[in-house]
């Protein structure tokens, strides 16, 4: 076994490789750039090695520079993680160059299944199952119908030639075909000057499973199960989870062979990933294969109990596997939660800046709930534009789908963060949607069912009665703190008002407390609506989380002190509250409504200055709070950001320039 | 014996009437609360005692001895803000327009002579149309001694006032007097000369907003140290301010139980400052970091913004913070920071709150606007300000303390109690590039030699240690551990006694 391992990446996956290698009792190396100085993961290795300026192409993508960290420190191998050099088939020929073992597969089993067109065919050669289809030319449209009935409809005519839907057509029937076949092809000759058509079949609905396979280098490969990752916007994984809610034993092992038997075909020798899209009918096609470990790879690991890190330094090292298939065993079900810097309120565009909060749920194992979260950053870290703006992996495990949703929901609610734009709303509201709780899934599931993106969600009624409830727990160990302040007139009476008015947002909801002082932090009995019911939590002032029961759900919210109150986020939705005597709720339903004044459409320079750069663009739509501009002066960066809502009408000012105090630097519409 | 019983509440409806059912529905329909509703809402339920609640005004000038009102137009006594007594006066729109007669001011009066005389703070809410003209100069005698009082009164009990519809004209002096002043968005306004003699005498057209809006004097002129939404969220925040002030100028500042552990460290203030010195990073967030619960009360958040100050607890007990913001113009002291903060430096000192100043100051502003609108008085009044106070005074720097900044920003030099530093303060005469630049003017044109220069100059003086060996630190300290020394400091400052020299008082530079 290894001495000294080096990670050749940064962020979440350097730290969960770190936390293997320590507890098999191998030193680590991490490497970083400038911009990764302070880093968790420099700080958790045993040695960490400087490699350049922020810009991956000049860092952590330099081989050169990999392969002189593990010099200078004498690791004998390295993990290169997802990403960056991970199938970059040259680093591996560098390292073994240089004496240096490469914590993955052999050369030959990256580059073949590097190559898309390779790929395909080491997987018909291995009886893998591809996607049916005539690649060669077809000339009429009754040859066009054969092929197709030999494939089985659905099928897709699709000119060679093309891209982008142009010349594509979906042909249910004979007759579909053969009308589809003479428009695709007169299509693809006036749209690419190239008339050729071929045929494939067409999967409806398709749905992204993976099975995990590892291999040894003594011949021995076993698949781990699988993982469907079908829920992705734009390609990019969100949700991910083991086992596939759609498959059967026989399609599980069915696949799972054939991965192997693809693994085999390549002499694979670590943890990869063979792709396949499946059909709703458990029809399942082989896509690709990656050579590494993927970033989902802990949901595998929670339901095997089998860890992928552990084994591919222990394969890499030469040992044989220990495990044979008959030793695979699934248990419950595990869900994975990308933890993105993006801003679901706005089309989800990278949200950067500081942590001036972070607080990830508790990772721990509870009455057969695991909580899990692999991450690279702590509270005051920086989220950098440099690299992938994914903060952290929320994993929870539990014996069934639906306890591991439920314990997803509540992990998800616990997590805070402050100071950049994060999807934590969007994973909780997805938690919650019906059509992910039947693993009714396919790859169009955000396309389906948020077409018009996020939107902010609105509580129920039901939601609300929690939420109003949490409030007044909140008011009432406020309200007691309040009644001991030194200075009074009097003792404090030992009295608490029953009334209460909760306003969330725009509505009120009265609520009553039970007779007697309660118990405090909170022990409270409340009636709303006519329904009776405890509230207990161990909610201070100045708690970033209320978490306790609400009759007898297990419920954690978010609190942020507002003005006279407290912006409560729960399950997706935020909402502001503010707790009120029933005197104080009635006058303010006489206070009108208030529009956000439009005092002035334009951005003016705040001092003289220079303009740095412009951050936003003629059109575009910002929300208050987004940065518009920089300008420098005193030395010193200035970032100007929006006051409200708008739509950017005009940008006077370039980046360069120098400006007068009061000088308008864009107009708002 | 019912009948005369039943004849007292007979008269009490008809004076909580003010105006009448009318006018108080064209208040509501102006988003306003009438002077009874407001007062419900500030005070803590069923504690309002009302004073002259019959009293009526005794003009006979221009038919108003046809038209009396119980009340007169303002609603006056004393009740409890979280048990803790406060004199409150509220002027009632629905009674000729809130407008001042002599018994009007009679009625303040009273309560300002009980409010110093039981030492308590005072709150007035504001919402009149200016003299009662019929009653000429009685009205303006009124005033006066309105006036007098809050100055009597001003350094011993907290004053403070709330404007919540018009307030114009003689009306306005009160509370400029005062030590805050809030006002509600969109429906309170304040200026001396309204829209239209603006017009007239200048031939500017001018709205009420543009002219004393809360948009203006929370921004431009620095009137108001702060606007809300409406009446109810104004009213709410003012329980809220009083919880931070004491009764008086020699009573002990209110004190909470405290559940956020005053030994706490934050690790993420280690990474607070920027390694790039010429970025920003919100001293804001050092602040609610370091005190209680992240309950931070900000005054002039909108003015001036390259300073923040404003309350908050630490240990349960009330602080003032002073801060420079790199955030805005890079937290430089220009006119305006020097006078918001000397203003609430003085507040602090006069009421014996503790004053926490984190410092990050690139200097004072160059250039003409500044010197041309007396930067150096201006700046002046802020290190007068500091260098005066007997409170405990806590600094903490964090980055640049550069030049006479430095002095100003509560240094040992002007009797700060307990200076710390942090390990990224740079404490000197002038940032690197600066210095250099004049130090060695003959050897500019040199690039090598001049890069070398400021690497050394920032190796000698771009620390805190020059100033720590001198003692004008008392101790360089980790940022994690800010709140442990903080909190520390002020436990040991508790008892600090310290005078000045009598004198009828100071020569502040106005």
């Amino acid at each position: 076994m290894f001495d000294k391992i080096l990670i050749a990446n940064r962020g979440e996956i350097a730290c969960r490789v770190i936390k293997t290698a320590r507890r098999m009792g191998i030193a680590t190396v991490a490497v970083y750039s400038d911009a990764d100085a302070d880093a968790l993961h420099v700080e958790m290795a045993d040695e960490a090695v400087h490699i350049g300026p922020p810009a991956a192409a000049e860092s952590y993508l330099v081989i050169d520079k990999i392969i002189a960290a593990c010099k200078q420190t004498g690791a004998q191998a390295v993990h290169p993680g997802y990403g960056f050099l991970s199938e970059r088939a040259e680093f591996a020929e560098a390292l073994a160059a240089n004496g240096i073992v490469f914590i993955g597969p052999n050369t030959r089993a990256i580059q073949a299944m590097g190559d898309k067109i390779e790929s395909k065919k080491f997987a018909n050669a291995a009886n893998v199952s591809t996607v049916p289809g005539y690649l060669g030319v077809i000339e009429t449209p009754d040859e066009a119908v054969k092929i197709a009935r030999e494939i089985g409809f659905p099928v897709m005519i699709k000119a060679s030639a093309g891209g982008g839907g142009k010349g594509m057509r979906i042909a249910w029937s004979e007759k579909e075909t053969h009308e589809g076949f003479e428009r695709a092809r007169s299509e693809a000759a006036s749209s690419f000057g190239d008339d050729r058509v071929f045929i494939e079949k067409f999967i409806e609905n398709p749905r992204h499973i993976e099975i995990q396979v590892i291999g040894d280098k003594h011949g021995n490969a076993v698949y781990l199960g699988e993982r469907e990752c079908s829920i992705q916007r734009r390609n990019q994984k969100v949700i991910e989870e083991a086992p596939s809610p759609l498959l059967d034993e026989e399609t599980r092992r069915k696949m799972g062979e054939q991965a192997v038997a693809l693994a085999k075909a390549v002499d694979y020798d670590s943890a990869g990933t063979v792709e396949f899209v499946a059909g709703q009918d458990k029809s399942f096609f082989f896509l690709e294969m990656n050579t590494r470990l993927q970033v989902e790879h802990p949901v595998t690991e929670l339901v095997t109990g089998i860890d992928l890190v552990e084994q591919m330094i222990r394969v890499a090292a030469g040992e044989k596997l220990a495990i044979t298939q008959a030793d695979v065993k699934l248990d419950g079900w595990a869900i994975e939660s990308r933890i993105y810097a993006e801003d679901p309120y706005r089309n989800f565009l990278p949200s950067i800046g500081r942590l001036v909060r972070y607080r990830p749920p508790e990772e721990e194992k509870h009455a057969g709930i695991t909580v899990r979260n692999d991450t690279g950053v702590v509270e005051g870290a920086e989220i950098s534009m440099f690299y992938d703006p994914m903060v952290a992996k929320l994993i929870t495990h539990a014996p069934d789908r639906a306890t591991a949703i439920k314990a997803m929901g509540l992990a998800l609610d616990q997590f805070v963060i402050d100071g950049i734009g994060h999807n934590i709303p969007f994973l909780s509201s997805l938690m919650k949607h019906p059509r992910w709780q039947s693993g009714e899934l396919s790859t169009s599931f955000i396309a389906d069912e948020y077409p018009e993106g996020f939107q902010p969600t609105s509580p129920t009624h039901e939601e609300m009665v929690v939420l109003a409830a949490v409030a007044l727990s909140m008011e009432v160990v406020r309200k007691d703190r309040l009644d001991r302040l030194t200075g009074r007139l009097r003792p404090h009476s030992g009295k608490l008002h029953r009334d209460w008015v909760v306003k969330l947002d725009k509505e009120y909801l009265e609520i009553e407390l039970a007779e007697g002082y309660p118990d405090l932090p909170v022990e409270i009995d409340v009636t709303i609506e006519g329904q009776t019911f405890p509230v207990t939590s161990d909610w201070l002032p100045g708690d970033l989380l209320w978490c306790g029961r609400v009759g007898h759900e297990v419920v954690a919210v978010q609190v942020r002190a507002i003005e006279n109150g407290w912006r409560l986020d729960w399950q997706g939705c935020s909402v502001d509250s503010r707790v009120m005597l029933p005197r104080t709720a009635e006058l303010d339903r006489l206070m009108p409504e208030k529009v956000p004044a439009d005092t002035s459409k334009m951005l003016l320079c705040p001092m003289p200055g220079l303009v740095i750069s412009i951050h936003v663009e003629e059109g575009e739509k910002v929300s208050a709070g987004q940065r518009l501009a920089i300008v420098e002066a005193m030395k010193m960066e200035n970032v100007l950001v929006a006051e409200r809502e708008g739509t950017v009408s005009a940008i006077k000012a370039a980046p360069g320039e120098s400006l007068a105090v009061d000088a308008v630097i864009m107009e708002f519409e | 014996m019912k009948e005369i019983l039943a004849e007292l509440e007979r008269r009490r409806d008809v004076a909580r009437l003010g105006g009448g059912e009318r006018r108080i529905e064209a208040q509501h329909k102006r988003g306003k609360l009438t002077a009874r509703e407001r007062i419900d809402i500030l005070l803590d339920a069923g504690s309002f005692e009302e004073y002259d609640m019959f009293k009526q005004h005794r003009c006979t000038d221009f038919g108003m001895d046809e038209s009396h009102i119980p009340g007169d137009g303002v609603v006056t006594g004393w009740g409890t803000i979280n048990g803790r007594t406060v004199y409150v006066f509220s002027k009632d729109f629905t009674v000729f327009g809130g407008s001042l007669s002599e018994t009007h001011a009679q009625k303040i009066i009273k309560i300002q002579d009980m409010a110093l005389r039981n030492r308590a703070p005072i709150v007035g809410l504001f919402d009149a149309g200016g003299a009662r003209i019929q009653e000429g100069v009685a009205a303006l005698g009124g005033y006066g001694e309105v006036f007098q009082r809050n100055v009597t009164s001003s350094g011993v009990i907290p004053q403070i006032s709330v404007i919540m519809g018009p307030c114009a004209g003689g009306d306005v002096y009160s509370p400029a007097m005062t030590d805050f002043i809030f006002m509600v968005r969109d429906t309170s306004y304040m200026f001396v000369t309204g829209p239209d003699v603006v017009k007239t005498v200048t031939n500017e057209t001018v709205t009420a907003e543009q002219l004393g809006g809360a948009s203006i004097h929370t921004t431009k002129s620095s009137i108001a140290d702060g606007a809300y939404d409406n009446d109810v969220e104004a009213l709410q925040q003012m329980r809220r301010l009083i919880d931070f002030l004491p009764m008086n100028n020699l009573a002990d500042g209110p004190e909470i139980s405290v559940v956020d552990d005053p030994t706490r460290f934050d690790k993420s203030l280690d990474t607070l400052v920027p390694g790039n010195p010429n970025k920003p990073y919100d001293m804001k967030e050092l602040i609610r970091k370091v005190l209680d619960e992240g309950d931070f009360f900000e005054l002039q958040a909108k003015f001036a913004a390259n300073i923040v100050t404003g309350f908050g607890r630490i240990e349960g007990r009330t602080v003032g913070i002073v801060a420079n913001q790199p955030m805005v113009l890079a937290g430089v002291l220009d006119s305006d920071a020097s006078r918001k903060a000397a203003r609430f430096v003085r507040f602090c000192d006069c009421f014996n709150i503790p004053i926490l100043t984190f410092v990050d100051v690139p200097g004072f502003l160059p250039g003409t606007a500044q010197e041309y609108g007396g930067l150096i008085k201006h700046g002046a009044k802020l290190l007068f300000a500091y260098a005066e106070a007997t409170v405990p005074k806590v600094t903490v720097i964090t980055r640049k303390a550069y030049g006479g900044a430095y002095d100003v920003m509560s240094s040992k030099h002007i009797r700060g109690d307990i200076n710390y530093a942090w390990p990224t303060a740079e404490i000197a005469v002038m940032g690197a590039k600066g210095a250099v630049e004049i130090l060695y003017r003959s050897e500019l044109a040199d690039k090598e030699k001049i890069a070398r220069r400021t690497r050394d100059y920032e190796d000698r003086f771009a620390n805190p240690f020059v100033a720590a060996e001198r003692g004008y630190i008392d101790e360089v300290i980790m940022p994690h551990s800010t709140r442990r020394r903080v909190s520390r400091a002020l436990a040991m400052l508790r008892n600090k006694k310290d005078e000045l020299p009598w004198k009828k008082h100071d020569n502040i530079p106005l």
